[in-house]
């Protein structure tokens, strides 16, 4: 088994509140230069900013994986994880015809631009990307799993937009393998008061908007390989070896 | 009634206070998906939510709120600490639940 320090939780300047700066050569760039094995690109519902970081990765001998944050109609957000690019972006339009049709007003929320590879940016999105889609909760695991995806409830312990906060718990009826904290000193505490995350594997990532706040590589999975399948694979099962 | 009235009458904690107070306050609106109150917040509204996080600040900004208030001893994270006073929000704080915390605005702003 291969271990790999990962971050699959990063935004670029696709999401509005995501900096200027987060842009693929910085992204993909800070990732190689922490000693990153593995990173994921989780805009706000949106995938368009996901070729051009994992062009690049390529490039840099690191994994990136085409991911989304996506916002339920509750505003929980969910990290949904693809297996490859073309899945991705499948996911990408099913999910652009779920958002409200609210135009971005870049001034108050920020600018929401798509580059390629080079760091050009090559288009903008129009609507506004931090809203609450039409997809329940309780619908997210098969819509992702149809585009081959998985779930992971993002920052379960925050007490905005998280799972837990927003719902109050979590419903006995999920199917959610992984969930993601912020703070992993409290994981003791959440997992008392919440049973279901004893089953589940747990994964600490960045959410970073900031360069700077792209993870150290401080956590790690297990996986097979470096190749993106047997990483969410991975990701769904829950072993002794894991670090939480 | 302004808001600077309003903060005094409330006594609610001021997290922070934008450079809007003299704003003719319309009316109490309660709401904490930000989807929804990106619609339907009135303007120069008292907005009373939970969601301490930067996308309010935003959201108020947007629909031309006239001050937040967080209920539930919420506290604003630091971003949106950041973003109140950038955007010149004012934020203040109850610790009641939001229908106690609605209803001392309401009954502020028609005595």
């Amino acid at each position: 088994m291969l271990k790999l320090y990962y971050d699959l939780h990063i935004h670029s300047c696709l999401s509005p509140c995501g900096n200027d700066d987060m842009l693929p050569s910085n992204i993909v760039g800070m990732a190689a230069l922490k000693g990153l094995d593995v990173i994921a690109l989780t805009d706000h519902n949106s995938c368009k900013n996901c070729q051009a970081v994992m062009e690049l990765a390529k490039e840099y001998g690191i994994t990136a994986i085409a991911g989304m944050e996506l916002t339920t109609s509750e505003e929980v957000h969910v990290v949904c994880l693809f297996p490859s690019l073309e899945k991705a972006m499948a996911f990408d339009s099913f999910i652009h015809k779920k958002l409200p049709q609210i135009k971005n007003d870049e001034k108050i929320f920020g600018k929401q631009q798509i580059c390629d590879k080079d760091d050009t940016i090559t288009g903008t999105e129009e609507f506004l990307l931090i809203n609450a889609t039409e997809i329940n909760f309780d619908e997210v695991f098969d819509v992702v799993s149809e585009f081959g995806g998985i779930m992971i409830p993002a920052h379960i312990d925050k007490s905005a937009n998280s799972l837990i906060s927003n719902l109050g718990f979590i419903p006995p009826d999920s199917r959610f393998a992984c969930a993601e904290v912020k703070h992993t000193g409290f994981l003791d505490k959440l997992t008392k008061q919440h049973g279901y995350l004893k089953n589940c594997k747990i994964i600490s990532d960045s959410d970073a908007h900031y360069i700077e706040n792209i993870n150290e590589p401080v956590h790690y999975i297990y996986s097979e390989t470096k190749e993106i399948p047997d990483i969410l694979n991975a990701l769904k099962q829950k072993s002794d070896s894991d670090e939480f | 009634m302004k808001l600077s009235e309003f903060i005094k009458k409330s006594n609610f904690e001021i997290v922070s206070e934008g450079d809007n107070t003299d704003t003719e306050l319309s009316k109490v609106f309660c709401c904490d998906l930000l989807s929804i109150v990106m619609s339907k917040n009135p303007a120069n509204s008292v907005w009373i939510t939970v969601m301490g996080n930067m996308n309010s600040v935003a959201v108020c900004v947007l629909t031309e709120g006239g001050c937040i208030v967080l209920a539930e001893d919420i506290s604003p994270d630091e971003v949106m600490l950041q973003k109140a006073k950038q955007q010149g929000v004012t934020v203040l704080k109850s610790s009641l639940p939001v229908f106690d915390t609605g209803l001392i605005a309401h009954n502020i702003l028609n005595a």
